[in-house]
């Protein structure tokens, strides 16, 4: 596409208004611009700064090289969050693939009250996390919720206590997470195999492919694009995940399911250990820059 | 010094050239066509002239003065686009007046302004229709009814039919002619389409990679084309193209041309003064389908008819004319032959070519030996 | 979600096939509302009924007594306040943040497609990442920050932040729908003689309709959900709802008011619940721009 604002050449009598005519469009673009360089990537460098410092209520500009690398990964509450992290983004990820896949595949089967069920799905998107957390947070409780619920129906032996439970309080972060996001990524699916060639699917069908042979040799490798923006949007969730933790489980029983997110910000603001503190973050970032670099770079570049 | 004058312009996008240095200069009420395949540089320098596109080097000028640093909206010019490009929010009669609008019109002059335009174009009733309740052709007509109000110096078409399906195409090609033999106004027009070339232009400038190759009347470039890049594109069925030899026979230049089962037909040039300067050098002959015709439907009018006898591969009866298939000089040539002759595929039959409307090119350069 | 679907009308499926299906579609149903129905039915039942293990039954007697303690007597922090002053709180935060974003987003997007200039793609990528940086990453800097403007703590402060990380998601909005409009339009308008302003004025704005809903939504629905900078930018003063109904929740003083708890759950979900019932197909669409292409 070409470009229409480039400066003109030089007309000397014209040139005042033409200045300013020329240059309109990027004054309007600049406030936005200098905004996103002062307070995103300018407090990326001074966070990435302070995590090579002393600070500890306050930044503090003491020098101390990669101490606060050393430090953090020697501290078992941030082994903890890395492993949490690394078990909920996985399963995270799968579950809600496959979930979202499986629902879109059977929502695509002509099926009645398609949009009332798609609403149900996707509802708990809408919610905020904090709503999710309370929700889940006392329907999985052993004293009033599930556990109750079923003993007072007559199994007197029924146990259900994962989020009391060190080992198996990440899980139910997970049932929490899938179910907030799962509805989502069905809908994106849902959009990926509507935007799928008929006549490819009916060609299929008279090469006599079983509805089963359909969708794994001919629908789900189509679906890629569907699978790429799902994974990023999921796993940069994960990573950034906070309040779902916070009103879950607060990060317990204990440590139990500390995660970088909720680390990061006990660290800095409760423990005063803001150099630790940033430095967990600059992991975080580097994590995220890892996925949605070169995802951003190759949407952009395909556009061309 | 023209109405329209393009001197020496070229368009670059950092190192990639797009358009070569390129003349051309009209005269008012010239209708210029721009015609080429895509990505020949047609539309970008149709979108110099508008100012939507910086001039890299060289200059354009409009009555003389060079638009040079000039804002599209002060260039006094209008411009039909390819999808129309009418306003969708914006009624039909606002979105003819809107350039009359921002050019600080006052209101009732626009109105008088908007119910002529509409009155020539026969859209008085759709005025208070959005663009996506009317049809392609009365969205035509009334992008057509906003360059109008503004009684340019210059119009630019950008493709503005290729959007029609094709009986409306030829419908409003006919319509654009009368418009323009009514209105007498400058008209420059791309489209990559050789017959809108040939039938609406007082003047064709064929383009093909970023470089003019011909600039002339539509009869000029018809007849007389530059290269063989300008005889294969113009013309539908396009020319026949061929190798042959120049030779000397009986005092006469010849071209000497191989069939497909080898023999050999010598075909006199009509200007062998000329051609005899080329004898012994290899050329590739051009000839239109409708110079290849059966005897006796070749013109009468011409001495330079010769008739050989050929082998016919393929016929393609197409309503008023059939097309026959042979070979000629390795190539397969089609001949334009009457629908009521009985020709049929692999037999033997009598051709017909009438050499004054055939033309030799080098095979090296590509372009015309003579006339 | 629009357009027939593909397979809709190629693979066919028998009765015995439809009966797994609508079977496992609505189990799947209540799964996705097992949680809403609780909140719902425990937020109308008093708090024994709760707590003698009928959570999943229908309240024996009714009651608006939590949603009102909720609303406006629940003890939240140190005073009896109730939801209430922060439901307003982040009313007053929404609404500014959600237009200022939108309308930054909607000029930028149209300079980025319409004004093309040398680098305009490395503008667009870098406000693009700033959308997906983990914000743990400013909360330092910000916190000082907003110290220095003497916006700490205020819900002017908090508007603030939420127009500063959200305008890369409005950009993108725009942008990748100014994308698709035409433009031989705005060409058209700049030979007509319109400036700068008055084509984004008259031409790209009256046609911006849907995608300004699509911005709305998803800007309205990301701020009043937000939690971390609600927590971490504001006062008691200044705290947005979702803040206060976690001090709310996880208040460890006293008896554990569960049907309380979820009336006022509900009241922080009532309004993106509305907006998304509403406008659910717009929301769709919106959450789908999340990923990018859009």
């Amino acid at each position: 596409m070409a470009s229409t604002t480039d400066t003109h050449r030089d007309v000397p009598q014209r040139a005042g208004s033409d200045w300013l005519r020329d240059a309109l469009p990027k004054l309007v673009l600049s406030p936005s611009l200098a905004i996103v360089l002062v307070f995103v990537y300018g407090f990326i460098l001074f966070t990435v700064y302070l995590s090579f410092t002393d600070s500890r209520i306050l930044p503090s500009y003491g020098w101390v090289s990669w101490l606060n690398y050393d430090r953090l990964f020697s501290i078992r509450e941030w082994k903890i969050a890395v492993v949490n992290l690394l078990i909920f983004g996985a399963l995270y990820i799968v579950i809600c693939c496959v979930l979202g896949l499986a629902l879109a595949i059977l929502l695509d089967q002509k099926v009645r009250a398609e949009g009332f069920i798609r609403t149900i799905y996707l509802y708990p998107m809408a919610l905020s996390f904090i709503v999710t957390g309370i929700a889940w947070k006392w329907f999985l409780d052993p004293g009033i919720g599930l556990q109750a619920v079923v003993r007072s129906w007559g199994w007197e032996s029924f146990t259900f206590t994962w989020i009391k439970d060190s080992d198996m309080a990440i899980y139910t972060i997970v049932i929490a997470a899938v179910w907030q996001t799962s509805g989502f990524v069905m809908a994106m699916f849902l959009a990926g195999l509507r935007g799928i060639d008929n006549e490819v699917m009916k060609a299929a069908q008279i090469d006599g492919a079983s509805s089963f042979a359909l969708y794994r040799r001919i629908v789900i490798p189509q679906l890629r694009p569907a699978f790429m923006s799902a994974f990023v949007v999921l796993a940069h969730m994960a990573i950034k995940s906070y309040d779902l933790i916070i009103a879950l489980t607060g990060g317990g029983p204990g440590t139990a399911t500390s995660m970088p997110a909720t680390f990061m910000y006990s660290y800095t603001f409760t423990r005063n250990q803001m150099g630790i503190g940033a430095a967990s973050a600059t992991i975080m970032m580097m994590s995220i820059a890892a996925i949605m670099v070169p995802y951003i770079y190759s949407e952009l570049r395909e556009k061309k | 010094m023209g109405f329209l004058d393009i001197r020496q312009a070229t368009k670059s996008y950092g190192a990639l050239k797009v358009l070569h240095e390129t003349d051309i200069s009209i005269e008012e009420g010239e209708f210029l066509v721009l015609v080429g395949p895509s990505g020949c540089g047609k539309s970008t320098l149709l979108n110099m002239i508008a100012g939507l596109e910086e001039v890299t080097t060289g200059d354009i000028s409009i009555k003389g003065r060079s638009m040079t640093g000039v804002r599209p909206a002060d260039r006094n010019i209008a411009m039909v686009f390819q999808s129309y490009a009418l306003y969708p929010t914006m009624n039909v009669g606002q979105n003819i007046a809107f350039g009359l609008e921002m050019h600080g019109v006052p209101k009732p002059e626009r109105e008088k302004a908007v119910a002529e335009a509409a009155e020539l174009l026969q859209i008085g009733h759709l005025l208070d229709r959005k663009p996506g309740q009317l049809s392609g052709g009365q969205r035509q007509r009334v992008a057509m009814g906003r360059a109008l109000v503004r009684d340019p110096d210059v119009f630019l078409f950008d493709e503005p039919l290729s959007n029609l399906d094709a009986k409306l195409r030829v419908d409003m090609r006919t319509e654009i002619k009368k418009l323009h033999q009514k209105l007498r106004t400058t008209i420059v027009y791309v489209t990559h389409d050789q017959i809108e070339a040939l039938t609406l232009s007082t003047r064709i400038a064929v383009m093909y990679g970023g470089h003019v190759q011909q600039l002339g009347t539509p009869s000029e470039i018809y007849d007389h084309p530059a290269n063989m890049f300008v005889a294969g594109f113009m013309g539908s069925p396009s020319m026949n193209l061929f190798p042959a030899s120049v030779a000397q026979e009986n005092g006469k230049a010849v071209a000497k041309v191989e069939l497909a089962d080898r023999s050999t037909v010598a075909l006199p040039f009509p200007d062998h003064a000329e051609m005899a300067r080329h004898a012994g050098r290899e050329i590739v002959l051009g000839i239109r389908p409708e110079a290849i015709t059966d005897p006796d439907g070749s013109d009468r009018n011409s001495a330079s008819i010769h008739h050989f006898d050929a082998n016919v591969e393929v016929t393609e009866p197409a309503g008023s004319d059939t097309f026959v298939v042979t070979h000629m000089g390795g190539k397969e040539v089609t001949g334009r032959f009457r629908a009521n002759v009985d020709v049929r595929a692999g037999r033997t039959f009598k051709f017909a070519v009438n050499m004054d409307k055939a033309v030799a090119f080098d095979p090296k350069s590509e372009e015309r030996i003579s006339a | 979600m629009a357009g027939s679907s593909a397979s809709q009308q190629v693979v066919r499926t028998g009765a015995g096939a439809r009966f797994v299906i609508y079977t496992i579609l609505i189990l799947f149903c209540l799964y996705y509302l097992v949680p809403l129905y609780v909140m719902v039915v425990n937020s109308l039942k008093p708090l024994g009924e709760i707590t003698s293990g009928g959570m999943m039954s229908l309240p024996r007697e009714w009651t608006l007594a939590p949603w009102h303690s909720a609303w406006s007597t629940a003890q939240v922090g140190v005073e009896a306040t109730g939801l209430r002053p922060f439901f307003l709180n982040s009313i007053l935060m929404v609404v500014p943040a959600v237009a200022l974003s939108t309308f930054f987003g909607a000029l930028n997007g149209y300079v980025l497609t319409k004004w093309r200039f040398r680098g305009d793609t490395l503008v667009f990528g870098l406000l693009l990442f700033a959308c997906f940086i983990p914000f743990q990453m400013v909360l330092i800097p910000m916190a000082r920050m907003l110290g220095l403007m003497h916006a700490a703590g205020t819900v002017p402060g908090l508007i603030f932040v939420h127009l500063v990380y959200g305008i890369g998601f409005s950009t993108l909005y725009f942008r990748n729908y100014y994308q698709q409009f035409p433009t031989e339009l705005v060409r058209a308008a700049m030979i007509d003689g319109a400036g700068f302003f008055t084509i984004f004025r008259r031409i790209m704005l009256p046609a911006s309709g849907p995608i300004a809903v699509v911005c709305i939504i998803w800007q309205f629905t990301n701020i009043w959900n937000d939690f971390l900078f609600g927590a971490s930018f504001s006062d008691f003063d200044s705290q947005p709802m979702t803040v206060a109904l976690n001090n709310l929740v996880q208040s460890s003083t006293g008896v554990k008011e569960y049907n309380v708890h979820f009336a006022g759950a509900i009241l922080a979900a009532l309004p993106t619940l509305f907006v998304y019932i509403v406008a659910g197909r717009f929301f769709v669409r919106g959450l789908m721009a999340g990923s990018v292409k859009g």
